[in-house]
């Protein structure tokens, strides 16, 4: 691929990665849900170096049916630590083109600095984010997102948020 | 001043200094997790000689491994030295620990086998210098220790919640139980506020109503559990038992009844390797118990995972969900483990989240009228002999009070 291919692919995907960082930020999480391929995985591992997945505890591990639960969960007034949600700001930076999958998707690495603040508190989530991102017309849609968390194997507090 | 414990707990509410007061959290740290059997890992843990984990004991760090011989020995994270921590790692396998300060280095039992520039010590014996083991004793697996060398033997401290655990580890579906990860979080509150919880059933359809929204028809079926036979019973020792589900007290019976239509899909991939009898009771061990046994002061065997609980100061407590399944089973049936774990538990499950912040309000909300108010734990009947019970009674709160107050008044 030419370098003037793979800056435009890059500078794409870092466009999406910003504006699905804007929707969670805003809690816009109905067009948040529409980024995603119905195969698509959500996945906040406990291990940040964790590979297999499958075989081991996260924080979420998330197919269709669960993102929505999990939306639903967030959205419903049901959830008293949801209710009153912590408010996040996230940066999103620090983005690398890793290279594309057999079928064409990038692979895109970037970094995540989210802050929380509720109950006359601040707290910092910081994170290297892995994406699989399917090209669709001039935008993507998600195929992977994988939150890798600093401190995930660490004691964490309660989420009430998307990371 | 020293306060007068017995007239903090009374037999239907405590005081609520018993969230508040630094002094007292001082008294329980000296007085319980100094002085009681405390539980410190799964034997699944350390599946090999030289096996070794890091957690504590109260708030003391401590070292649990197997050493060379096969003992499982738990050993303050402390060299004689200077005092440095000797382990940072969560876990490793070694065949004998060095301190990375002035590279003193002991065997895996602690004995001290070498130092750098021995002469500079006069009179120097190695003998003096082991690492300080704390008294280790297990019960099925599950590996206790405690400072105390006076403690009653951990069985008889365990007393009639022995018979609870051995239901409890049914779940290995034939296959004995492993560790297959864990979820830990902090909340801002006292470590009795947690401890009270797994024998809270009342708080179940409140706090918990976006998790039971999200359950299949049958599954959610499962965990209306307000009236439908449960109860909790007094064990003895701060002990106690919630049955909140009856007919999954026992995972080893009832194997005929027909598969829940959300495990067909697993039972199909089991079928392949192994026979109808053992699918069903595998089937069977991926639900869970029915029920949580509650052991003071900081382990909980609760429906399908451990919880395990550290006082870190008066209002901040860390607590562990411990995701178990069966090791050397098939891995259909631990991922499937894996995925109900995550669906409930941990920092972004449907349900911790909620108990937390449970627990920081009820810790916020203790500030105020503290000599005046009084935490309540009176209600629903005690199950006995003549009376059935009530699974949302507060028994297993008042038992664990009141063992409270007998260490704390000891």
């Amino acid at each position: 691929m030419s370098t003037l291919v793979a800056t435009r692919d890059l500078a794409l995907a870092a466009e999406f990665i910003a504006l699905e960082a804007d929707l969670l930020d805003n809690r816009d999480y109905a067009a948040w849900l529409a980024l995603w391929v119905p195969v698509g995985k959500y996945v906040v591992p406990v291990n940040p170096d964790e590979t297999n997945f499958e075989d081991t505890l996260n924080y979420a591990y998330d197919d269709a049916a669960m993102r929505s639960m999990r939306v639903r969960r967030l959205t419903s007034g049901e959830s008293m630590s949801a209710a009153h949600a912590a408010r996040t700001l996230r940066s999103v930076s620090r983005f690398r083109l890793l290279g594309h999958t057999e079928q064409g998707e990038l692979q895109v690495r970037s970094a995540q600095q989210l802050i929380e603040y509720k109950f006359d508190r601040h707290r910092t989530y910081v994170a290297n984010v892995e994406w699989v991102l399917r090209r669709e017309g001039e935008s993507f849609r998600i195929v992977r997102k994988v939150v890798r968390l600093l401190n995930g194997g660490d004691a964490l507090a309660g989420i009430t948020f998307l990371p | 001043m020293t306060r007068d414990y017995s007239a903090l707990v009374q037999d239907d509410r405590v005081h609520t200094a018993l969230y508040t007061d630094p002094a007292i959290f001082e008294d329980e740290i000296d007085r319980i997790f100094n002085t009681t059997w405390v539980w410190v890992a799964h034997d699944s843990e350390l599946p090999n000689k030289n096996d070794w984990i890091t957690t504590h004991v109260g708030r003391q760090p401590v070292i649990v491994n197997r050493d060379k011989a096969g003992t499982v020995r738990v050993m303050l994270n402390r060299c004689r030295h200077r005092g440095a921590t000797i382990c940072e790692a969560k876990k490793g396998n070694a065949p004998g620990f060095v301190c990375p300060y002035h590279a003193w280095t002991y065997g895996t039992d602690g004995t001290l086998k070498g130092l750098p520039m021995p002469k500079g010590y006069k009179d120097f014996d190695k003998g003096d210098y082991t690492l300080v083991n704390l008294r280790v004793e297990s019960y099925r697996g599950l590996i206790f220790a405690t400072f105390n060398q006076d403690a009653p033997p951990l069985e008889e401290f365990l007393g009639r919640a022995r018979p609870w655990i051995d239901l409890f580890l049914k779940q290995g579906g034939g296959y004995p139980v492993k560790v297959l990860g864990e979820h830990k979080f902090t909340f801002p509150g006292n470590w009795k506020i947690q401890l009270e919880n797994t024998t809270d059933a009342y708080h179940f359809p409140i706090v918990h109503k976006s998790f039971l929204s999200s359950l299949d028809g049958d599954t959610g079926e499962l965990f209306s559990f307000m009236d439908a036979g449960g109860y909790v019973e007094d064990l003895g020792n701060g002990h106690s038992v919630m049955v909140m589900i009856p007919e999954l007290v026992d995972l080893e019976e009832n194997l005929d009844e027909p598969i829940p239509e959300r495990f067909a899909e697993l039972a199909d991939e089991l079928r392949a390797e192994h026979s109808e009898d053992e699918v069903r009771r595998i089937v069977r061990a991926v639900t869970g118990s029915g029920f949580n046994v509650n052991l003071f002061p900081n382990l909980a065997c609760s429906m399908a995972f451990f919880r395990v609980l550290r006082p870190l100061s008066v209002e901040e407590t860390e607590v562990r969900h411990i995701a178990i399944g069966m090791d050397g089973g098939p891995a259909a049936a631990n991922r499937a483990r894996l995925r109900l774990h995550e669906h409930f538990q941990g920092p972004m499950g449907f349900g911790t989240p909620d108990d937390a912040e449970a627990w920081e309000r009820v810790q916020r909300g203790s500030q105020a009228g503290e000599d005046s108010v009084w935490i309540m734990l009176n209600r629903g009947e005690d199950k006995t002999e003549s009376n059935a019970g009530d699974v949302t009674a507060e028994t297993g709160m008042r038992a664990a009070y009141q063992m409270w107050k007998r260490m704390m008044t000891a």
